[in-house]
């Protein structure tokens, strides 16, 4: 907890988890958020500029962007959301048995890794889409089954590299149960690798899903979603550019906020990159540097 | 018999994972550690020095023989609970990064199931031991040289009063002066609290002024075991050549 004070000194990582939790909690008000109904069609309003009434606008069948973009965040970010945790849940609870218990364990839960990863990721959503019908649930049910192989495999070696150490040799040397040696030990050195490697491909899965949706694979016509926003602008994108500037912003803004509080994070959570407590008081030198560190990753 | 250890073999396997091929590291040693003894054991890179000293704290277990901790299996965790402690070489990762000098100190203390107001209140007490003050305790190991992150495993280790401490090359990765300086602790401590040591490391120096037995070990066998006081008149030629490239 004290540790996680030191994230309200960064006024980046502030930004960021307030951009964040404004647009998760406009998604899950939607309904009481959003000026207008998202499918609402005004044809005598295509492509309208901005009104008082239509703050972004009207798209090419008249529905207002804004509203649109509101209820697409249900499934453009929180949905994308539960999928990521989930697989990166899975996928962590296999890398953490991998990694830490080695020889034939890891050998086979390695090689069932293999096998998923072996196929080409599309293809394999496609298959699985195809199996389950289409629609948006089973699109992230497909995702799940074959993200986590990719993500146990980054935490396997991630694990591994901790479970050699010498602390780690101390805690068994004195006894404690390989229980405790993860939850103590592994899990909270291990989470900074986990929290950039899952919110690093939060912006791929969220284009991803909206690639799928495109296809009409996922989300399905008149509801909003981000990426189909995205495409559907495209049509008018010289005419009209300003109409792919909503959405694609929009994801922008998001994306690279979900990096930066998780980079935030870590910074905050590891000690040797935490600058000590006298130093953070009150030097806006200590913030520059951080930024600078952060441009450079 | 503190420690007995009975005809102990270990291999690994070379290669991949249907490799038949195996690397034999220890062959068939054997040997007891009286209660309160100091035991170095020395040996050239790869005489399966490290691999003895994990096989002894029953993190691994051997293919073959056993080793047994007052007449109970050390592969045993209950039966090393508080009796057993070990001080590692590398002291980038001895200690938890994210854990504070205090943590690092607690968790031995805890395992023992003392409570943590009690607890707490030793740790004052354990650094004084080893030559910290209590100002350390909020310190991370990142904000700590060489020698004090080292004092501060030994801390550690004593901290539950084991009956024996296994130094796995605990003074190597030190400078001079400063390996001087841990060994004139350990001794101390060694007096003070009346455990015993298993010292491995490959200065035969640092093993003849702390230890009172030596063990030679050479390509994973037992070349020889001589008192300290012996220790001129060995009898094998290893052992022999070892301590004359010492004295020239």
């Amino acid at each position: 907890m004290k540790r996680l004070q030191n994230v309200w000194k960064d006024k980046v990582a502030v930004l960021s988890l307030s951009i964040i939790t404004v647009t998760t909690v406009a998604g899950i008000f939607a309904p009481f958020v959003a000026p207008n109904d998202p499918e609402e069609v005004h044809m005598e309003l295509r492509f309208a500029s901005a009104s008082w009434e239509y703050l972004l606008g009207n798209d090419h069948l008249g529905r207002c962007v804004l509203s649109r973009l509101i209820y697409g965040i249900r499934p453009s970010m929180l949905w994308v959301f539960v999928a990521l945790l989930l697989s990166v849940s899975i996928g962590s609870i296999v890398g953490f048995l991998a990694g830490y218990f080695r020889g034939k364990t890891d050998a086979f839960l390695m090689r069932v890794c293999d096998v998923i990863l072996s196929f080409p990721g599309y293809v394999m959503t496609l298959a699985i889409i195809g199996i389950l019908g289409v629609g948006f649930e089973s699109l992230i049910i497909a995702f799940v089954l074959m993200k986590w192989a990719w993500f146990a495999r980054i935490i396997r070696s991630s694990v591994m590299q901790y479970a050699e150490s010498d602390y780690v040799k101390f805690a068994k040397a004195i006894g404690a149960s390989n229980m405790a040696i993860m939850i103590r030990h592994i899990v909270p050195v291990a989470l900074p690798d986990i929290a950039v490697i899952s919110s690093s491909s939060f912006g791929s899965m969220i284009l991803q899903i909206s690639g799928f949706s495109f296809l009409g694979l996922g989300i399905q016509a008149p509801e909003a979603e981000w990426g189909m926003m995205l495409n559907e602008a495209r049509d008018v994108m010289f005419s009209r550019p300003e109409f792919m500037l909503a959405p694609g912003l929009t994801i922008v803004i998001v994306v690279s906020a979900i990096n930066y509080l998780s980079d935030a994070l870590q910074v905050a959570l590891d000690p040797k990159l935490m600058t000590s407590k006298h130093k953070q008081q009150g030097l806006e030198a200590a913030s520059a540097v951080k930024l600078e560190g952060k441009g450079v990753a | 018999m503190l420690l007995s250890v009975e005809s102990v073999e270990k291999s690994y396997r070379k290669g991949g994972l249907f490799s038949k091929e195996r690397e034999h590291v220890l062959k068939n040693i054997s040997f007891e550690c009286k209660l309160g003894e100091c035991l170095g054991i020395i040996g050239e890179s790869g005489s399966g020095k490290s691999t003895l000293g994990r096989l002894l704290l029953g993190i691994e277990k051997p293919d073959r023989g056993s080793i047994l901790f007052e007449g109970k299996k050390v592969e045993d965790r209950k039966v090393r609970t508080g009796n057993l402690s070990a001080v590692f070489q590398d002291y980038t990762s001895s200690i938890n990064p994210f854990y504070t000098v205090e943590e690092a100190i607690l968790e031995p203390l805890q395992m023992k199931r003392k409570a943590r107001e009690e607890a707490l209140s030793e740790i004052d007490h354990l650094l004084y031991q080893v030559g910290l003050d209590p100002s350390y305790r909020k310190k991370y190991p990142h904000e700590l040289s060489g020698g004090e992150v080292q004092r501060v495993c030994i801390a550690r280790a004593v901290s539950t009063e084991p009956k024996c401490i296994l130094f796995d090359e605990a003074i190597s990765s030190l400078d001079g002066s400063v390996q001087m300086q841990v060994l004139e602790l350990l001794k101390n401590l060694r007096k003070r609290y009346d455990m015993g040591y298993i010292f491995i490391t490959h200065d035969i120096q640092a093993a003849a002024y702390i230890c009172d037995r030596i063990m030679v070990l050479r390509n994973g066998e037992i070349e020889e075991i001589v008192e300290v006081e012996q220790l001129k008149d060995v009898q094998s030629t290893y052992t022999k050549k070892l301590l004359q490239m010492i004295i020239a």
